[in-house]
């Protein structure tokens, strides 16, 4: 999985609409970190403080070079690193589409932290939906590999997403598509080429 | 070039031992690199290993004032100017520790008490003894904070004892292929090495220089046991595999070097029984096998490491089988759970143990960045 790619191609506008999703001063673990900008933004411009996760050795350099704080991890191994609630908020930036099991990965972001935000790209964006029913694989800016090489082997839409997280008793407590950094709310899961949500694990259930 | 100049401090105050025994006065073999700052505040300390010593970085002069052939310090490859733990910018210390033997107090020097080299009788040593004896050469050189403790495998465990002794002192912990103790399969080792050692008869009880002799039979076999250890299969397959010594036909001897690896094994166990002392190796696998923090809080790590303040950096090896990166881990999560700020890299290299004593540019490149963004001042 080379994470250092993919991550360039989330755009800073974008992320930009994800950081605006953290609260001030919240502890936050960034799963898929990439080279820690973001991270080091939150904490720079945010008052946030945490820690990132990469499997990547030369972004896990870069985000130490950065001065931030990272844990070099393969995610499809788990965070048992991590306690329970032990961070305000689990970011998952462009990351959930690299993991063998998203699944676990996205039960675990809720037990480690009290908020999940999650961001991947959008499969049932219109272009791809187009380039699927013109028979072939999209490849597009957020998309940007051929099928036979992509990094990202898990593809879903919104409407999917929301399926899994109530599969697996997530509260969903915001969803929207984001185009180029601007939030899509009317029909984001055609409209938009990225798909964001924001939840958290409900409470135990009797 | 990095010249390198041992130096000695003697201690005359008693130093009270984890044991309940003391050593009565001692010194301590040290090097510097670099220059201390006004407010001394660029000083590493670097903790070394089973079989090292105080000589970490740079070469020696012989008398001629010629570089001496294969005098490069024991981490020379990561210390000096312009390297990751840069010299130019920091203070770097390396101190031989107690019962070592390249010029510390220890087992082949006398014993006051008695004007006999102390031999066996040299008191057991722990690796808080260690740390307790290296604070003092810093109070000493009027040090009162470290910018970075730092060491691999037994070397870090001493820097992380020293985030727990003495938590104010420490800036920043780099804990490299290390472990919060030894695991029963690891003592295990250390114990075979052991009983090689004690049960060659030219060991007599410890004092052998009583005797006139060396235990260097014992001293071998230790030494092949231990590298073993520090390699990985895949990396001896690789440089021995099954070649034979003597071409293509096996002997059919049973005594006689075959195997290449075998011809490695007992050179690196003949050289070491040149150089290093037998009681040394007994006492140092024994601070490695009753080093474990977290025992006096029930075994519990995290709150062992409630006490740490520093920053930490800490290196894995995935191919090193004597100090995994599970072991690394487990520290790992101890600080997490203390919500230390603290980074750590897993580097996928195939050397074993002693990946952490080569050149790996993922490895030396994260402990040079860690320097620049994090230790630097």
């Amino acid at each position: 999985m080379n994470a250092a790619l993919e991550k360039r191609t989330l755009p800073s506008p974008d992320a930009m609409s994800i950081a605006r999703l953290v609260p001030h001063g919240s502890r936050v673990l960034d799963l898929g970190c990439g080279q820690g900008e973001l991270l080091a933004y939150l904490i720079k411009e945010r008052g946030c403080s945490g820690y990132g996760v990469e499997i990547d050795d030369a972004n896990v350099q870069a985000c130490v070079a950065r001065g931030v704080n990272v844990i070099q991890l393969n995610l499809d191994e788990g965070l048992a690193v991590f306690g329970d609630a032990t961070f305000d908020v689990v970011l998952q930036i462009d990351t959930l589409q690299h993991l063998r099991n998203a699944e676990v990965m996205l039960r675990e972001t809720a037990r480690v932290g009290r908020l999940g935000i999650v961001a991947f790209p959008n499969f049932g964006h219109w272009p791809n939906r187009l380039a699927v029913l013109r028979g072939r694989m999209p490849v597009t800016k957020v998309l940007p590999y051929q099928w036979y090489d992509t990094p990202n082997i898990r593809v879903g839409t919104l409407q999917d997403f929301e399926a899994l997280a109530l599969q697996n008793q997530l509260e969903i407590l915001d969803q929207f598509g984001l185009q180029d950094g601007r939030e899509i709310r009317f029909w984001p899961n055609a409209r938009a080429s990225r798909a964001v949500f924001k939840f958290r694990g409900r409470q135990a259930r009797p | 070039m990095l010249i390198a100049t041992p130096q000695s401090m003697h201690f005359e105050a008693p130093l009270a031992l984890q044991s309940g025994a003391s050593i009565r006065a001692y010194d301590l073999s040290y090097e510097t690199y670099g220059t201390l700052n006004a407010d001394k505040s660029n000083a590493v300390l670097i903790c070394h290993a089973l079989n090292a010593s105080h000589h970490v970085a740079g070469v020696y002069l012989d008398d001629a004032g010629a570089v001496k052939q294969r005098s490069e310090g024991w981490w020379d490859t990561m210390i000096g100017p312009g390297k990751p733990v840069d010299t130019n910018r920091f203070f770097v210390m390396g101190v031989n520790n107690l019962g070592s033997c390249f010029g510390s107090t220890g087992p082949l020097q006398v014993n006051p008490a008695t004007g006999e080299i102390y031999g066996a009788d040299f008191p057991v040593v722990t690796v808080q003894d260690w740390v307790n004896a290296q604070a003092r050469l810093l109070d000493a050189l009027g040090i009162q904070t470290l910018a970075a403790v730092m060491g691999g495998s037994l070397g870090g465990m001493q820097a992380l004892s020293w985030t727990l002794q003495y938590p104010s002192r420490v800036r920043h912990a780099v804990v490299v292929a290390s472990a919060p103790n030894l695991t029963a399969e690891n003592i295990a080792f250390n114990e075979v090495a052991r009983r090689a050692i004690v049960t060659d008869p030219d060991f007599h009880g410890g004092h052998y220089a009583r005797h006139g002799v060396l235990p260097k039979r014992g001293l071998r076999i230790a030494r092949m046991i231990g590298h073993i250890t520090y390699l990985s299969d895949d990396v001896m397959n690789e440089k021995f595999g099954r070649k034979l010594r003597s071409g293509q036909d096996v002997k059919f001897s049973t005594q006689e070097v075959e195997f290449e690896i075998e011809s490695y094994l007992r050179y690196q166990g003949d050289k070491f029984a040149e150089y290093f002392d037998a009681n040394t190796y007994l006492l140092i696998t024994r601070a490695l096998d009753y080093f474990d923090p977290a025992s006096a809080f029930g075994g519990d790590l995290s709150a062992a490491l409630a006490k740490a303040t520093a920053k930490f950096l800490l290196v894995s090896f995935t191919t090193d089988w004597r100090f995994s990166p599970a072991r690394s881990r487990e520290i790992v999560k101890a600080l997490l759970d203390n919500q230390r700020d603290l980074s750590y890299a897993e580097i996928d290299a195939p050397h074993g143990h002693d990946a952490f004593l080569l050149e790996d540019a993922r490895y030396t490149g994260v402990v040079r960045s860690y320097f620049q963004s994090k230790v630097a001042v």
